[in-house]
């Protein structure tokens, strides 16, 4: 199994001069299976980058695992090239809502007037699927599980597991909230489940901790509160996801550092994700690109 | 009575009822989607007499133990007529007054409302269960007979 990040960075796209290093585009990451499927997470501005290599070809269904419709998740969908083959089997996973399905709700965005063309008008061919969060699918070689996660409205993280080794996405998450989340019984933190034990988490660490305190409740965690929630959920590496628009390359580094200072545990198990970023998980470990 | 083994990962309805139950000067119970009480806020703890921690999470059969409920004339009430049977077994909310009679064997006059806890697909993840305590009464509570 191997991720490759397309966007990493929260909240708005941050194209410039002070973003080269960990990148502008807002959150994709690709998950490359070794049965040949590719499971794209979540449909950030980093995905019109991704459509434009990835090899659709094959005649593989590929599969988008939304997190949430917020529109850092969602915006690049509309701009991604495999949508616009037609006949191409796309299926669309994304959190269960009370109210609306997930294609009435993705429809909002891709439909006049904030997108020309609509839903229903894409030529690929659109299986649209409830994250699964009663019973994992095996999607290729991979096995996927949802869990419902804190933030603001319905959102999930997702467990990828392939050949006894796991990644863990969730990039928007504020366990934290309320609670001092090293007392915690595991069982009453929000996404311990699903994280447990991973070998790799990309978890929300938007925020410093200074900067928390005027954003609790927003959805999102501080580099700290994300090392706390590694530590309890036991994964052996942690990156650092969803950097805020506000935060420029030299803002970032003093986080790394923050987060390594709290971590206990060697600190390359803490890294930023950066734009073009790869991890490769097979029987030999983890090796970061 | 005894305490539920292995309690399991929570919804993150329940884990956000709990941090808002956590959060109130209001007595507050949480039931899980099997009807076992998962959580009560430290405002409950005078209602029960013993604090969460010591008790832990408590199988629904066994609830009577830890609080009896009886309506105002002292009889009795079945589980399922409570207003946390009644969310739980019914799916609809619903507010009594009753009389409660915790582990210190005090008995007060409560009013209490439950309402289940749905979320997608309507899946049902628990009930949130709501005391408002009213008067103390002198006396010892009348034998229970069917809780």
């Amino acid at each position: 199994m191997r991720a490759r990040v397309w966007g990493c960075r929260g909240s708005v796209a941050t194209p410039g001069s002070e973003t080269v290093r960990y990148g502008g585009n807002t959150s994709c990451v690709e998950v490359g299976l070794a049965s040949g499927h590719t499971l794209v997470l979540d449909a950030g501005t980093g995905l019109r980058a991704l459509g434009t290599e990835l090899d659709v070809d094959d005649g593989r269904e590929l599969h988008l695992l939304l997190t949430h419709l917020h529109m850092d998740h969602l915006q690049g969908l509309g701009f991604f090239r495999p949508l616009y083959r037609p006949g191409l089997d796309v299926h669309i996973w994304g959190p269960a809502s009370p109210i609306e399905s997930l294609a009435e709700r993705i429809a909002l965005y891709l439909s006049p007037p904030l997108f020309p063309v609509r839903l229903n008008d894409i030529p690929a061919s659109l299986t649209f699927h409830d994250a699964p969060e009663d019973e994992p699918v095996a999607i290729g070689s991979a096995t996927v599980r949802a869990a419902k996660v804190k933030h603001q409205g319905p959102t999930v993280g997702y467990r990828i597991e392939e050949n006894d080794r796991t990644v863990v996405y969730m990039p928007d998450h504020e366990p934290s909230l309320g609670v001092e989340l090293r007392s915690q019984p595991p069982e009453w933190i929000s996404g311990h489940d699903i994280a447990h034990r991973a070998d790799v988490l990309f978890h929300d660490a938007q925020y410093r901790e200074d900067e928390y305190e005027s954003h609790i409740g927003w959805g999102h965690s501080c580099v700290e509160h994300a090392i706390d929630f590694a530590q309890k959920t036991e994964v052996d590496m942690i990156v650092l996801f969803h950097h805020d628009p506000y935060h420029t390359d030299e803002d970032l580094e003093p986080l790394l550092t923050a987060a390594r200072d709290r971590w206990e545990g060697p600190g390359e198990q803490v890294c930023l994700a950066h734009e073009g970023m790869t991890i490769t998980l097979d029987a030999e470990g983890v090796t970061r690109g | 009575m005894s305490a539920v083994s292995g309690a399991g990962p929570k919804s993150v309805a329940l884990i956000l009822a709990r941090e808002l139950a956590a959060n109130l000067a209001t007595p507050m119970f949480l039931m899980d989607d099997v009807g076992t009480l998962v959580y009560y806020n430290d405002a409950a703890e005078r209602l029960i007499g013993k604090p969460f921690a010591e008790l832990g999470e408590i199988a629904s059969s066994d609830f009577g133990a830890v609080l009896q409920l009886s309506e105002p004339d002292g009889t009795p009430l079945r589980r399922r007529n409570t207003p946390a049977g009644v969310a739980f077994f019914q799916h609809r909310a619903t507010h009594r007054e009753l009389l409660a009679t915790g582990y210190d064997g005090v008995r007060r006059h409560v009013q209490v409302t439950a309402y289940p806890l749905f979320g997608a697909a309507n899946e049902m993840h628990g009930v949130v269960n709501v005391f408002w305590e009213g008067e103390e009464l002198e006396g010892d509570a009348p034998e229970d007979e069917e809780r």
